[in-house]
């Protein structure tokens, strides 16, 4: 890449970026910075700053590129890509500004924490029945007594404020539904014909062919990077997303729960959930677990004694009771000091961040001692013995040879425990140490409707959603995983 | 031998320490008997006298670590520290919140746990031994990548999902066997038999995936590429040899856990209503009843240090070249 074009990304970024503050600035909203918000922002500068540094250093490069040139992890990644999206939205919150009272010039800032996503699901969002409703229903899903037009009684399924309400009765849904499959096809089609026209345009140029023959390259998979797979993918995202979007504001496509809140909003705004306690749980307590594992490992002696105590100590406590025991106490000091928290939104997100503290401290253990081991084999190695032998001052050693070279262990953990935390969340949300009752989760989400089982015909929409949204970001996350794995680690056969 | 595992009881010793300190440190002064007290009793509208009350009930109103009031031993001895935690050390674990006799709940409470989790242990380890043979024998075939691609798809599954849909498909489509409950006797297998099978097929996902990795790390060692070349056939060479020498790793993983069935499923077990020490930690969860769950955690990491213990001295048992000094 020349000068010029690094000049002009410079001008479009600081140009994007003073468009974005000009919107901060103007919006008649209050914002409002969630704690896990201001780490989640936190993470993405680290990565996008980590990828900026990668990019000009081919060794560092390399192992990345092995995993995107990987198929089935280029998909994965494009999965976890749209989550992370969803769950970025989630994260920016604001408190609208409430209409002007007559005679006060006083702001009032609705009590209501809304995020981005809210703001973008509205329709979805606000239009909520009276209690239970199938997916693509009209009709509520346990009867009433309605009042008929000429005044009687009758025991009937009553039909929905929202979904289906357009229509005049239920013979014309399946037409409907189709008629809008189609249109929402049609456009993601398009939309996607469009980009990818773009994408191979930028390739031809790039890799200065002519536009015919990358079209070529890049329909017979000869190139480096997995492209048809990226945008077969970004394809099934984009019809998923069409479709979602313009079925979910005619019906509610996963039905409703119990109190007539539609069942699709609910699933993506446990997306938020999921990835915060997926990356903040490993990330939070990331510092200890290398501080005090290179140190044992480098330092051995009694460093190497007290530590190990520590963190056998910790492993000995079952994970899950150690979970329950700071939960609890943890409840204990929030329920015991209210006046903490202004909002309903804001002790609910506390609490979500101390469970992830807590997570973090159990499951640390067994990266420190990952580390402990490496370090103790690398300093014996014989660029760190010329690194001694050279007189260079310890700290140096252990950030310029040490610390680097046990990166590739702290990457492989932080991907390998984040489908395992995903998972736990549900677990511990049904024992009820998990996120905040009023915190949408999937632990949350099966949990309320797990009681549900006994009805007849069952409820199982709730479950069903939880479930798919849970499993697809978890194979995703496994996948990518492996791939990870595959081309960090120095052991795995290639 | 003896003397090794003496040294390591010994070396147990001021881990328990330190695990009764942070347990106690937690329950007793990062959240004090005060509120306890207001947890149990509701958080408003309570009177001094009714917090008092239940602090003087249950010997909270005492001071941690040193009472004054007392004289001779009984300065250190009549204060909470020594009555509830040190008393742990004889597994003495006093009573429940609620008055009841925690060690007496335990021991009565350990058998349908135990009666859940040993089957499971065991048929999944020889379900998950089977699978991952199987795929370590066609290795680089299809069947070991569509095992692979199975397992992964298995461990990506939740949990609660192999819970909520066997109970839906077995109890309530099949009606085979009762949704929940538990019998003593004989007649519990009818309730056990579904918990057993969803633990089973719930961990065959990350189980042979795992076990197929040692099984190929074995099968390209040295002594097997002998073991061919002297003319074994591949089924001896998998299980005379390999599956030998893979038992090793396995066994580290196994043999931990063993201790911790006592401990049972939490999930399992209130999910099928069998009256184990899962099911009783979740209710002491649920009804915040710190006692129980303090004693629950002292047993847990008793249990996980036998475990440790167990493992090393079944490295003698399954390979001849460790010795333990």
């Amino acid at each position: 890449m020349g000068t010029l074009s690094k000049y002009r990304l410079l001008i479009l970024c600081s140009g994007l970026l003073f468009v974005a503050i000009g919107l901060i600035v103007a919006a008649p909203v209050k914002w409002v910075v969630l704690w896990t918000d201001a780490l989640i922002f936190t993470l993405m500068v680290v990565i996008i700053g980590t990828a900026w540094m990668v990019r000009s250093r081919p060794y560092l490069l390399a192992p990345w590129r092995r995993v995107v040139r990987n198929r089935i992890a280029a998909g994965a990644l494009v999965v976890l890509l749209s989550y992370v999206v969803i769950g970025l939205l989630d994260s920016i919150h604001f408190r609208e500004l409430l209409p002007a009272q007559e005679g006060s010039h006083q702001q009032h800032y609705s009590s209501n924490t809304l995020s981005l996503l809210d703001k973008l699901l509205t329709p979805i969002r606000i239009q909520e029945e009276k209690s239970y409703s199938a997916p693509f229903a009209i009709q509520l899903f346990s009867k009433e007594s309605l009042q008929g037009d000429d005044g009687t009684t009758v025991r009937d399924y009553p039909r929905l404020q929202y979904g289906g309400a357009h229509l005049a009765d239920i013979s014309q849904r399946k037409e409907d539904i189709t008629n809008t499959l189609l249109l929402a096809s049609s456009y993601a089609l398009a939309t996607w014909v469009v980009i990818s026209l773009l994408v191979v345009w930028m390739l031809a140029r790039r890799h200065g062919q002519s536009y015919r023959q990358q079209f070529k390259q890049l329909i017979r998979g000869e190139m480096e990077m997995p492209w048809c797979t990226l945008l077969l993918m970004f394809l099934v995202i984009l019809l998923l997303l069409f479709i979602s979007m313009m079925l979910g504001v005619k019906y509610h496509i996963f039905g409703t729960d119990k109190v007539g809140q539609d069942v699709f909003y609910q699933t993506l705004k446990s997306i938020r959930t999921g990835l915060v306690i997926g990356t903040l749980t490993t990330l939070v307590m990331l510092p200890f677990a290398v501080v005090l594992g290179v140190a044992a490992g480098y330092f051995r002696g009694w460093v190497d004694d007290v530590i190990q105590y520590i963190y056998t100590t910790l492993n000995s406590i079952p994970g899950v009771l150690l979970i329950a025991a700071t939960v609890l106490i943890m409840q204990a000091y929030i329920a015991g000091n209210p006046e903490l928290f202004e909002t309903m939104e804001e002790r609910a997100d506390a609490r979500l961040f101390f469970l992830c503290l807590i997570l973090g401290i159990t499951s640390w253990t067994g990266l420190c001692r990952l580390l402990r081991g490496e370090a103790l084999k690398l300093r014996e190695l014989d660029y760190v013995q010329a690194a001694h032998a050279f007189g260079v001052p310890q700290n140096q050693v252990l950030s310029r040879h040490i610390f680097p070279n046990v990166l590739h262990i702290v990457l492989i953990s932080l991907v390998l425990d984040f489908s395992g935390l995903v998972l736990a969340e549900a677990v511990l949300s049904y024992v009820g140490i998990g996120v905040d009752p009023t915190m949408h989760s999937w632990g949350n989400m099966i949990n309320g409707a797990r009681l549900e089982m006994a009805r007849e015909p069952m409820v199982w929409w709730s479950l069903m959603a939880a479930f798919v949204f849970m499993f697809i970001l978890v194979l995703a996350a496994n996948l990518f995983a492996d791939a990870v794995r595959d081309a960090f680690d120095p052991r795995a056969v290639r | 031998m003896i003397a090794y595992i003496i040294r390591r009881l010994l070396y147990a010793v001021p881990i328990l320490i330190g695990v009764n300190i942070l347990t106690f440190w937690l329950f007793f002064v990062v959240n004090t008997p005060d509120d306890m007290a207001h947890m149990q009793l509701g958080m408003k509208h309570v009177t001094e006298e009714a917090v008092d009350n239940w602090k003087a009930e249950r010997g909270y109103d005492r001071p941690l670590f040193y009472n004054e009031q007392q004289d001779g031993m009984s300065t250190l001895t009549d204060t909470i520290f020594f009555d509830n935690s040190l008393r742990l050390f004889v597994f003495d674990f006093g009573q429940s919140d609620d008055g009841r006799d925690i060690g007496y709940d335990i021991s009565e409470r350990m058998w349908p746990s135990l009666a859940l989790a040993i089957p499971t242990l065991i048929i999944g380890l020889l379900v998950n031994l089977t699978f991952a043979m199987l795929m370590a024998f066609f290795r680089g075939s299809y069947v070991d990548l569509s095992g692979v691609i199975l397992c992964v798809v298995l461990m990506s599954i939740s949990g609660l999902f192999y819970i909520i849909g066997g109970q839906w498909l077995v109890s309530k489509v099949l009606h085979l066997v009762p949704i929940s409950g538990y019998q003593p006797g004989v007649d519990a297998w009818k309730f056990l038999i579904l918990p057993v099978v969803i633990g089973v097929i719930g961990g065959i996902g990350s189980g042979s995936r795992w076990y197929r990795t040692i099984f190929l790390e074995e099968i390209s060692r040295d002594y097997v590429r002998t073991a061919r070349a002297k003319g074994l056939g591949e089924r001896l060479v998998l299980f005379r040899h390999v599956l030998r020498n893979a038992l090793v790793p396995i066994l580290t993983g196994v043999v931990v856990v063993i201790p911790l069935l006592f401990m049972g499923s939490l999930v399992m077990e209130s999910f099928f209503g069998i009256p184990g020490l899962g099911s009783y930690t979740i209710d002491a969860i649920n009804k915040q009843d710190f006692a129980i769950v303090r004693s629950m955690v002292f047993l847990g990491s008793v249990l996980y240090i036998i475990g440790l213990i167990l493992t090393d001295i079944s490295y003698t048992l399954v390979d001849p070249r460790i010795r333990l000094n």
